[in-house]
């Protein structure tokens, strides 16, 4: 009689299974998935497009144009400040 | 303060990120905390064997992943909040922190993804020992998900290890090592995690406490409290003297921060430490009205103690910040406003010659620029007095956080006194203050926050960028509506842990 011999499941296989079974057994954790998805939804999709752009990324083309835009910010927003005089 | 509050676009992006940050901090503290003391508790179901150890190590575990769930993201609104308001600071830090948080999020993530996984779902499926290493491993990589933003937060404090770069208008690291394990560095990484160990006994301590009174769970709960209560009275021992070395590296790099959060306007030698006080709200900084209304204790020397390690030594007060004093060698808030202008004058000279293309010029603006740069945020100021932070604010955040923390280490003597007595559940007085002591621990770690980051005010970047120049051109409008959107987005997201806490809480340990 030959003893039958069932293979080991491949290592990708078992890690799927491992998840699979895992998250079927969930119980609250199907609630808090339900809740990190719709929270991650509002925050990407919702707040980030509509409401948080980038300001210097939307404004400006290149780096370049950032740094003079924020040196800018830097030189001018001195109180007092006076244009300087060319040659000075 | 809260009366003289000008409600422009800077305060309310400050108010915005005040606000995610204290409600990003309800969730972060209790994963970084609880995560340990779930591993020492996993440890100690793997040596005994014990099946009630087990039952007890889900329990736990289960809260932590409602915590670790509903908390999770919430901190990358702080991201999305820098890029909108505050893109000046975000373009100028860019190369100090872009690369390491990246780093950091992935590691963490991997980290965390990986072992939580195994953590939450191993239980009979993985050998004990893989199943005990991930739950370990999740605790080390919840805590090292906080590094860098820690190391980031002291950086802004204590801005070392940088050059200014005048072409691209960035910080530069210059040495890795420096920014990464600078003093103000590591005392905020120990603090914020051995305060988040105290925590997270707490939150054990509390529900643990409530089952007691309640008479139900009572081996569950007393076993959970022993083990809770000893890691906690290390943490807040540790926390304390990790908060004394904060304290005197404060003394060091933020004089004026000191100076606030102990109300001192005066310069003192043998400076004390307030035990009792009530800061006067109106006092301004050139007036000559009492700092505290009333009765107020001081403990002589100490304040000089925990500012220079020496009793006798001098602590400058903010009137010595803002005016300077000369007998103390202090150069004052006017003093470094007429270098700051002297530093954005050459700077913008610097940038007027490099433009026209004589850059002999540019290398005598850039070597002016360079010798004042240590007071650029200075020119930005429109008075001397914007350099103090609010003052009744500051101090109170201050001695509340103080006072907690002093009492903390009682509870827990006291908790594994009477555990050692086996009289813990006749002693309803403790068990009753037991089930508020995660409010009390919030609160002080709340409180810490504040200290930190109202206590730095007017600076982003301590001396070299104050906030009005961080900011975004921005209409206060724009912020005003993301302000009330976070405010129901993060109400709500409480609600829903705590009610399903609370569920799970009246619902207890599963029975195996």
């Amino acid at each position: 009689m030959t003893a039958l011999k069932t293979a080991r499941p491949w290592i990708v296989t078992r890690i799927y299974r491992f998840y699979r079974d895992g998250f079927r057994q969930m119980t609250v954790g199907r609630t808090l998935w339900k809740i990190i998805f719709i929270k991650l939804f509002i925050m990407f999709a919702v707040l980030k497009f509509f409401f948080f752009p980038d300001f210097l990324a939307t404004q400006f083309t290149t780096d370049a144009q950032r740094a003079d835009y924020v040196i800018e910010q830097l030189t001018r927003s001195a109180p007092g400040y006076v244009q300087p005089v060319k040659g000075e | 303060m809260i009366e003289n509050l000008d409600l422009g676009m800077v305060n309310w992006a400050r108010a915005q990120f005040a606000l995610t940050a204290m409600y990003h901090w309800i969730f972060v503290p209790l994963t970084l905390g609880i995560s340990w003391i779930i591993a020492f508790y996993h440890t100690i179901y793997v040596r005994t064997g014990s099946e009630e150890w087990k039952r007890l190590t889900k329990f736990w575990m289960k809260l932590f992943g409602i915590n670790f769930a509903i908390g999770v993201a919430t901190g990358i609104i702080m991201e999305f909040e820098f890029g909108t308001n505050w893109s000046n600071y975000s373009w100028m830090v860019g190369d100090i922190f872009g690369a390491p948080l990246a780093i950091e999020g992935i590691v963490a993530f991997f980290l965390e993804a990986t072992f939580f996984a195994v953590m939450f779902f191993g239980w009979n499926r993985v050998s004990k020992g893989f199943h005990l290493f991930s739950t370990w491993m999740v605790a080390v990589g919840s805590n090292l998900s906080a590094v860098w933003i820690l190391v980031a937060n002291a950086w802004m404090q204590y801005p070392v290890g940088q050059a200014f770069n005048p072409d691209t208008a960035r910080f530069e690291m210059q040495n890795f090592f420096e920014v990464a394990f600078s003093p103000y560095a590591v005392n905020k990484f120990t603090h914020a995690t051995s305060s988040s160990m105290m925590l997270g006994a707490f939150f054990v301590i509390s529900i643990s406490s409530w089952y007691l009174l309640r008479g139900r769970h009572v081996l569950m709960a007393k076993r959970s409290i022993v083990v809770a209560a000893s890691l906690g009275l290390i943490a807040s021992i540790f926390t304390i003297f990790n908060g004394d070395e904060s304290a005197y590296e404060i003394a060091q790099v933020q004089p004026m921060k000191l100076a606030a959060f102990e109300g001192l306007y005066e310069g003192q030698t043998n400076a004390g430490l307030v035990a009792f006080g009530i800061i006067n709200r109106d006092k301004k900084v050139y007036d000559t009205q009492p700092a505290f209304t009333g009765f107020n204790i001081h403990i002589p020397g100490v304040l000089s103690l925990m500012a220079n390690r020496s009793f006798g030594s001098f602590v400058p007060g903010m009137k010595d910040l803002v005016y300077g004093n000369a007998e103390h060698n202090i150069l004052g808030a006017v003093q470094r406003m007429e270098l700051g202008k002297k530093a954005v004058t050459s700077l913008d000279a610097y940038r007027q010659a490099k433009k026209a293309g004589d850059e002999a010029a540019a290398e005598v603006q850039l070597a002016a620029f360079n010798e004042n740069k240590a007071h650029l945020g200075y020119g930005y100021l429109n008075k001397p007095e914007e350099a103090v932070p609010p003052v009744a604010l500051s101090f109170n955040a201050f001695h509340v956080m103080i006072f907690l923390g002093t009492l903390f280490p009682l509870i827990f003597i006291g908790y594994l006194y009477f555990s050692y007595k086996r009289t813990l559940e006749q002693k309803k007085w403790l068990l009753g203050l037991g089930t508020v002591t995660y409010i009390l621990g919030m609160i002080a770690s709340q409180a810490g926050w504040i200290v930190a980051e109202v206590g730095r005010q007017p600076w982003s970047i301590q001396d070299l960028l104050p906030v009005t120049i961080a900011r975004t051109n921005l209409t206060a409008g724009t912020v005003q509506t993301t302000f009330f959107m976070f405010l129901v987005l993060f109400t709500l997201l409480l609600i829903a842990e705590i009610s399903i806490m609370v569920k799970q809480i009246n619902i207890g340990p599963e029975e195996n």
